[in-house]
């Protein structure tokens, strides 16, 4: 049975870095659903967030392979148990009198932000974690969505525990 | 001292101890090849015919001395030559560290003449690679290779030079070679479990794979047997780990395994395996495969533990500290009726044995035997020649069997027995069938030109052998290109490349001409004639279980 799973992995900040960890996923053919990679509070270590649905199995056989990578510094699997993650949500609709109180109204549920307005469309901003994102995205299929752009998730441990604890042996 | 590039690349392969290194120059390592002949009394370089020959030949020498072998080739075409050379070392866990060079910085991503993005093209068949940016990381990064290559699990690392850093100066200091990261034992509390698991045993069996001559763990691994009285098997890359005549040792298993190898290990209770990786050539139908063994499996590489098959005991760490501690905690014991079974299956397997007379693969591997000395390696192609070779040559030493297993590299044994003979000084042997050395035959040339002592013992019978036993058990004798009806005189093309060679029709021939061969201080090629409908057996059909074992076709 597959499983969502989310993997953060710490990086030597070094070119062709994202190739190498996301090749480990093509070769074993996992579909990655999304992917962030950012600095970090050191100009040494990128960190690469990476979202993939598979069997446990094989899961454990691409993080076992990703620590074999000299670049690889640390791995951490994150879940809503153990983490907080997060996702941002560009949505532009269609500007359309008839509908723009409706979405206005979804929009404040969901707590998102106009930050774009024009005659003929409307840009929302939405912070959340992807699974609020998915259902927004759903609520807005009533109306006219013209395009959507979406960060993939972010995700940090919750309390003082940091990813460079666990260290690459 | 302030050096060039190219002359930091030469001193840092001296520095890190290698004494010999396989290539062939090009426009882009033209430099490197400047600082090789500045340093020629210092560093060796054979010249190879091709520099997929070169990456074997690398090979062949690190296999047979376990130090990193060397090879260097130029941009482009130069690099790409390398990739089979790099992915068979890298599938068989053999340390290698290739130099390419690349065209300048500043041309770099303009698709330049001979310009290729060889670490990309090699990031899936290396540990890792390097793409050296500025002079002042060039040693450095060359050491790390040589580290990597030789930590833990073994295995080949690219260093890509572009042309200006090899022009490039900066200050140089010599170091003293890398050392491979410290070797740690598995958990002590794991091997505490695996301990109680094998004292529960009744039908204990050793695998072991390439992993034990990397680890150097032969003495412990008696040690175990004798202690637990287990047999012992090996993947084909176990071969020469150990005695092949020790009294514990039943032989390789797996698809052309020995038949009591194979049984033993699918009736075990509890399978030890030892840097292995029950590759699908071993397990076959890996569902049913030893369906009522607990699996304890040491590896130095903790990805392998249950990737092929769930371990119930999976050890990450050194084998040889890990067999150490592993033997303390192990009761003695003994398994007469387990030893029993095994005799039984030994009398089958030697009921079911070849025993035809005359020039049969198997007689031919037995006349070979008798010429093999303690120290003689053999490097093999790929096929059936390799399988009658895995399944009858002896030997006493470690690192003298040098096959391509996990990669399977037709051309492989050519550059590899080259290699091995320059590691070792000894007088070296390639078995290969004529499908395999028309693939790289050309280093005769580097054989013949650094006056090789190589016998070269080719098993041919027109055909590619390997595929048509295929073709014969399961399509219908449709041998779709498996004829090869070439007319190659492969004695006139030996001495054609200036080696010598003679032909050999009988068995009796075949012993004389090896016994010529053994004397003659270069290349000397023996054409032995075989049937083409010879099969290699025992054989699991594809997708079979040991329970499908074919034992004997036709009467």
């Amino acid at each position: 049975m597959d499983k969502r799973y989310t993997v953060a992995v710490l990086v030597r900040n070094q070119f062709g870095v994202l190739n190498r960890v996301t090749s480990m996923f093509r070769r074993r053919q996992f579909n990655i659903d999304n992917l962030t990679v950012s600095e970090t509070e050191s100009p040494d270590y990128s960190r690469i967030t990476v979202q993939f649905a598979g069997e446990r199995v094989t899961k454990q056989q691409l993080v076992d392979q990703l620590y074999k990578l000299p670049d690889v510094c640390s791995i951490r699997e994150l879940d809503n148990e153990n983490a907080v993650s997060f996702e941002l949500l560009l949505i532009k609709l269609k500007n359309d009198p008839a509908s723009r109180g409706d979405i206005r109204a979804a929009a404040d549920a969901f707590e998102a932000k106009t930050v774009d307005y024009t005659r003929d469309s409307i840009v929302l901003r939405v912070t959340a974690d992807s699974r609020r994102i998915d259902d927004f995205i759903d609520l807005m299929r009533d109306y006219e969505i013209l395009e959507i752009c979406r960060t993939g998730v972010v995700s940090l441990e919750r309390g003082a525990d940091t990813i460079r604890k666990v260290t690459n042996l | 001292m302030n050096l060039t590039g190219a002359e930091i690349v030469v001193r840092a392969l001296i520095e890190q101890g290698c004494q010999t290194v396989f290539g062939y120059p090009g426009g882009q390592v033209i430099h490197i090849y400047d600082a090789l002949y500045e340093y020629q009394d210092e560093l060796r370089h054979v010249l190879t015919a091709h520099e997929q020959g070169a990456a074997h030949a690398a090979d062949g020498y690190a296999r047979a001395t376990g130090k990193p072998g060397v090879v260097i080739a130029t941009s482009g075409p130069g690099a790409t030559n390398l990739v089979t050379g790099i992915a068979t070392a890298f599938l068989d866990s053999v340390p290698m560290v290739a130099i390419t060079g690349n065209v300048m910085n500043a041309q770099i991503g303009t698709d330049s003449f001979q310009e290729i993005d060889i670490t990309g093209i090699t990031l899936p068949i290396t540990k890792h690679n390097y793409f050296v940016g500025a002079v002042e990381d060039l040693a450095d990064t060359i050491r790390e290779a040589f580290r990597l290559a030789i930590s833990g699990r073994p295995g080949p690392v690219l260093v890509d030079v572009p042309k200006d850093i090899q022009i490039a100066r900066c200050d140089y200091a010599p170091q003293p070679p890398a050392v491979p990261a410290p070797p740690q034992a598995a958990k002590e509390v794991r091997i505490r479990d695996a301990a109680a698991c094998i004292n529960a045993a009744h039908r204990p069996f050793i695998y072991f794979g390439g992993g034990l001559a990397s680890s150097g763990a032969q003495e412990e691994l008696l040690a175990l047997a004798e202690k637990i009285d287990a047999p012992m098997g090996c993947s084909m890359m176990g071969i020469s780990c150990i005695p092949t005549g020790h009294p514990r040792f039943l032989g390789m298993q797996g698809m052309h395994g020995h038949y009591a190898c194979s049984t033993a290990m699918h009736r075990s209770d509890c399978i030890i395996a030892l840097g292995a990786r029950f590759n699908d050539r071993v397990t076959g139908d890996r569902t049913k495969f030893a369906k009522g063994a607990k699996i304890i499996h040491i590896d130095v590489d903790g990805s392998e533990l249950s990737k092929n098959v769930p371990a119930s005991h999976g050890m990450r760490g050194d084998l040889k500290l890990t067999l150490q501690k592993l033997v303390g905690y192990v009761e003695p014991a003994r398994h007469p009726e387990w030893r029993q079974t095994i005799a039984l299956y030994q009398s089958e397997e030697e009921r079911n044995r070849d025993s035809r007379p005359g020039l049969t693969p198997r007689g031919a591997m037995q006349a070979l035997n008798r010429h093999l000395r303690e120290n003689t390696p053999v490097a093999t192609d790929v096929g059936q020649h390799q399988m009658w070779a895995a399944q009858t040559l002896c030997f006493r030493k470690p690192r003298r069997f040098l096959s391509s297993g996990g990669l399977g590299t037709m051309g492989f044994g050519m550059g590899a027995a080259i290699g091995a003979q320059m590691a070792t000084g000894e007088h070296a042997v390639l078995v290969t069938g004529d499908g395999s050395f028309g693939m790289n035959l050309n280093e005769l040339a580097t054989a013949v030109t650094e006056g090789v002592p190589l016998v070269i013992l080719l098993l041919n019978n027109g055909v590619l052998g390997m595929v048509r036993q295929w073709q014969t058990l399961f399509f219908d004798k449709h041998y779709s290109n498996t004829v090869l009806a070439r007319q190659t005189d492969f004695v006139k093309l030996a001495e054609a490349f200036g080696a010598k060679a003679e032909r050999a029709d009988t068995l009796e021939a075949l012993d004389a001409a090896l016994s010529r061969a053994f004397q003659y201080q270069g290349p000397y090629l023996i054409d032995c004639a075989i049937g083409q409908d010879e099969f290699v057996l025992p054989m699991l059909p594809p997708g079979g279980s040991m329970d499908d074992m074919i034992t004997k076709v036709g009467g």
